[in-house]
């Protein structure tokens, strides 16, 4: 977990609706909505900041729950 | 009302397999009817403007319309993920590199059974190979590969086999469709309908794999045996639409035979069609429903389950689904699948009516 650079996987897309007002996740055959923390955490999935620096974006005491969010997106397959 | 999520875009029925449980229609649409590129572009457009975020580009074989490539774009373009759906045949690398440099997310291969042989006699075609070999390109290009496989008496004893053929050639994503009898389908019910015990043991296998594999492994559920509805669509007019290759539009891929008014886009937009046109407005909601469904907790579950396979078997769209244990018509499914019926004893009238009898 140390050196991992989260990222999108190849298959997932991030994209604003304007319809909805509401930040998606789009994967085949499924699509997430995502609330406005999980889309802030997502946004910084560059592939380029650590795990440690996504945490770092967000208050000390929420950094758990940033971790683990991180976590269970990429055991669906999300992030890679 | 809310805006649809997903087209299924039906591009052509034009197709090289011949499947007998096919999703197109009975009546299938000829090649000169088909909507132009211009008319699809411009579908792409209103669909993205409604809010469709997925498209699925079906056919029929969708690499059966040459200018493939510009769809996907157009899709693309109006910020629509787009999946296609294929056969296989005729999808080798060049193709796979053009339609990925166009903008499509990911690849739903369908195979026929687990050997050459058995899948090219499903199929009505040779096509194993030219499967195997799309399934190498696909992911040689790093797209996404699912593999879908419909299943029925002639390929549920083989599960095990498709699951392990699906991992090696590098699906993400396995989905087992069990038949869905209206169309071919009903057409071939008696060549389909597949035992309880086919079933059941397939299930066993299923579950089995999900622990040992990190591909999705989706069950489509057999709704003749459960005796619980499917939720069709997740409700009609809810979650998707379907474009038929002629312009005509669906809530639902199996709803060519009810006795709706199809609107077309080539009348009128998709923002109409989906909030206002009469087939879309049918069966919205639950305002539609008679008993038991319009008193049934899971009314808001299941939608009273499937219109089209209502109508199928009953005559009546509006009707409870059959597959339902509750539907008063549940005996249309069960007298099919031989599900466990009370018994009639047989009884002696009380004051026989003496014609056939003869004193001792």
């Amino acid at each position: 977990m140390d050196d991992w650079r989260p990222e999108l996987s190849r298959s997932a897309v991030l994209r604003h609706c304007p319809i909805r007002e509401a930040e998606l996740l789009i994967v085949p055959e499924r699509i997430v909505v995502l609330n406005d923390e999980a889309a802030e955490i997502v946004a910084l999935c560059d592939g380029d900041r650590t795990v440690a620096e996504i945490v770092a974006e967000f208050p000390p005491e929420a950094g758990a729950d940033v971790t683990e969010f991180l976590e269970k997106v990429r055991a669906e397959g999300w992030l890679r | 009302m809310n805006p649809p999520w997903a087209m299924l875009a039906e591009l052509t029925h034009g197709c090289p397999l011949r499947c007998p449980y096919c999703s197109n229609p009975t009546e299938l649409v000829s090649r000169t009817a088909e909507l132009s590129t211009a008319e699809w572009q411009r579908v792409f457009a209103e669909a993205g403007a409604l809010g469709v975020v997925h498209a699925h580009l079906s056919g029929g074989e969708p690499l059966m319309r040459r200018d493939l490539p510009v769809l996907v774009r157009a899709a693309k373009e109006a910020g629509i993920f787009t999946q296609l759906v294929t056969s296989g045949v005729g999808l080798g690398g060049g193709r796979v590199a053009e339609l990925a440099e166009a903008g499509l997310h990911s690849v739903q291969l369908s195979v026929q059974a687990a050997s050459a042989g058995e899948s090219d006699r499903i199929a009505g075609r040779r096509s194993f190979a030219a499967k195997e070999r799309a399934a190498a390109a696909v992911t040689g290009a790093g797209l996404p590969l699912g593999l879908n496989v419909v299943l029925h008496r002639h390929n549920l004893d083989q599960v095990e086999e498709l699951i392990e053929l699906g991992i090696a050639w590098g699906a993400e994503r396995i989905e087992l469709a069990n038949t869905q009898f209206y169309g071919w389908g009903l057409r071939n019910r008696h060549a389909l309908l597949p035992t309880r015990a086919q079933l059941s043991r397939a299930e066993t296998i299923v579950t089995k794999f999900r622990e040992k594999t990190d591909a999705e492994l989706i069950w489509v559920v057999p709704d003749y045996f459960d005796g619980v509805p499917k939720p069709c669509m997740g409700g009609w007019g809810a979650i998707s639409l379907t474009v038929a290759p002629d312009g005509r539009v669906l809530p639902c891929p199996a709803a060519y035979d009810l006795p709706l008014e199809l609107p077309n886009v080539r009348d009128r937009d998709l923002a109409w069609i989906w909030a206002h046109s009469p087939a879309f407005t049918a069966y919205r909601g639950t305002a539609w429903m008679s008993e038991p469904c319009r008193s049934c907790p899971r009314k808001e579950l299941d939608f009273g389950g499937c219109r089209c396979q209502t109508y199928a078997l009953t005559g009546d769209a509006a009707r409870t689904d059959p597959a339902c244990r509750l539907s008063p018509d549940h005996h249309l499914v069960t007298e099919i699948t031989g599900a466990e019926l009370p018994f009639i004893y047989r009884t002696v009238t009380e004051e026989p009516s003496g014609g056939g009898r003869s004193a001792p």
